[in-house]
C-alpha cells in the first residue's frame, strides 16, 4: 500500500466546491428579485484561492507523477468544461445578464477546473513518474 | 495420474492476489460516447424550445435513473460487491465502473440542466412562488450530493480503474478506492431519498 504523505488536497478542492455551490445557491435563491453580490463574489474569491493554494501544496510533492495528473486531468477537463458549458448555456437562455452572470460563470469555471484536479490528483497519488503503471491508456491496452 | 492440489494457505493467497497482468478493458467505454453526445444535442434542444414536455421527460428521465442507481448500487449492489471475492469483484469491476464514468456524468447533467429550465418554465424558482422553499431545499440537497459525488465518487471511479490496468495492481489501494466508491454511493443513496421527498411535494404541489 503507497503510504506517502499528500496534503489534504481532496478535502481542500471539497471545500472550495462547497464555497461556489453556496455561492450558486444563494444567487439562484434570490431569482428575480435583486441579489446582493458581496457574499456570493467573496465565496468566489475564496473558493478560486484555495484551488490556487491546492496546486501550489501539489508542486511541493516530491516525485509526484505529474504526467498520470495531467493525462487524466485534460481529459477530464475538456469533460467537465462541456458540462459547465451546458449548463452555462441554460443560465444565457434564462437571460441572466449582468453580476451574476459573471459570478455563476466564473464558478463554473473554477469547477471546471477544480473536478479535473481532484480526478487526476486521485490518479496520481498512486502512481510513480514513469512507475509500473506508466503506460496505461484510457483505452483497450 | 496424481492429482496435484494446492495447500489452503496457498488457495487463500491465490484468491487475494491481483490479477497477472494488465487487464483488457476500456476505463472510457469509446462505444458509448455518440450516445451521450445524442443525449446532450437533446438535452439542448429541449432546453431551446423550452416546452413542458421535452423539459419534463429530461429531468424525470434523468433523475429517476440518478435516483435509482444511487439507491440501486449504494443499498444493494454495494453490501454484494463487499462479500464477493477479490478475483469476482476485480472483473465485476471493470465490467460496471467504466460505464458508470460515462452514465453518471450524462443523467447528472440532464437532470440539473433540463430541471434548472423546467423550474424557470413553471415558475418555482421565483421567490414568489408558494413552492419556492422546496426547490432551494432541492437545490440544498443536490449541492451536497454534487460535492461527494464530484470529490469523492468520481475521482474513485476513475483511480480504482487506472489501478485495474496497471501491470501489478496493489490490491490494497482497489480495496481502498472501492471502499469510498461504496460508501459514498452508499451516502448518496440514502440523500437521495430527500430528493424524492422533496420532488414529489413539488409534483403534486
Amino acid at each position: 500500500m503507497n503510504e506517502r504523505k499528500f496534503p489534504p488536497f481532496t478535502e481542500v478542492g471539497m471545500f472550495s466546491l462547497a464555497l461556489i455551490v453556496i455561492g450558486g445557491i444563494y444567487l439562484s435563491s434570490h431569482i428575480p428579485q435583486h441579489v446582493p453580490l458581496g457574499p456570493p463574489t467573496a465565496l468566489l474569491i475564496a473558493s478560486a484561492l484555495l484551488v490556487v493554494f491546492n496546486l501550489y501544496t501539489l508542486t511541493r510533492v516530491p516525485d509526484f507523477a505529474w504526467g498520470r495528473f495531467f493525462q487524466v486531468g485534460k481529459w477530464a477537463l475538456l469533460a467537465y468544461l462541456l458540462t459547465a458549458g451546458l449548463i452555462e448555456y441554460a443560465f444565457l437562455q434564462n437571460h441572466l445578464r449582468g453580476g451574476p452572470l459573471v459570478i455563476l460563470t466564473l464558478s463554473l469555471l473554477v469547477y471546471a477546473v477544480q473536478v479535473p484536479a481532484m480526478i487526476g490528483f486521485t490518479v496520481a497519488r498512486y502512481d510513480t513518474p514513469g512507475g509500473a503503471g506508466g503506460d496505461a491508456s484510457l483505452v483497450r491496452s | 495420474m496424481a492429482e496435484i492440489t494446492a495447500p489452503p494457505e496457498v488457495a487463500i493467497q491465490a484468491e487475494h492476489a491481483p490479477p497477472a497482468g494488465p487487464l483488457d478493458f476500456e476505463i472510457v467505454p469509446l462505444k458509448g460516447l455518440p450516445i451521450v453526445g445524442l443525449i446532450g444535442v437533446l438535452l439542448i434542444a429541449a432546453i431551446a424550445s423550452n416546452k413542458l414536455w421535452p423539459l419534463t421527460f429530461f429531468h424525470v428521465a434523468g433523475g429517476a435513473a440518478w435516483t435509482i442507481i444511487d439507491l440501486f448500487l449504494g443499498l444493494v449492489l454495494g453490501p454484494i460487491m463487499g462479500k464477493m471475492s477479490v478475483p469476482a469483484r476485480i472483473e465485476f469491476t471493470t465490467k460496471l465502473m467504466p460505464k458508470m464514468v460515462l452514465i453518471m456524468p450524462t443523467v447528472v447533467t440532464a437532470t440539473l440542466a433540463a430541471g434548472w429550465q423546467l423550474s424557470t418554465y413553471l415558475g418555482t424558482n421565483l421567490t414568489s412562488n408558494p413552492l419556492h422553499g422546496w426547490v432551494v431545499a432541492s437545490m440544498i440537497v443536490v449541492g451536497v450530493m454534487a460535492i461527494l459525488a464530484l470529490g469523492l465518487l468520481e475521482p474513485a471511479n476513475i483511480a480504482v480503474l487506472f489501478e485495474l490496468k496497471k501491470p501489478r495492481p496493489n490490491p490494497a489501494v482497489i480495496e481502498r478506492l472501492m471502499k469510498r466508491f461504496i460508501y459514498s454511493a452508499g451516502i448518496l443513496g440514502v440523500m437521495q431519498v430527500a430528493t424524492l421527498v422533496i420532488m414529489t411535494k413539488l409534483a403534486s404541489g
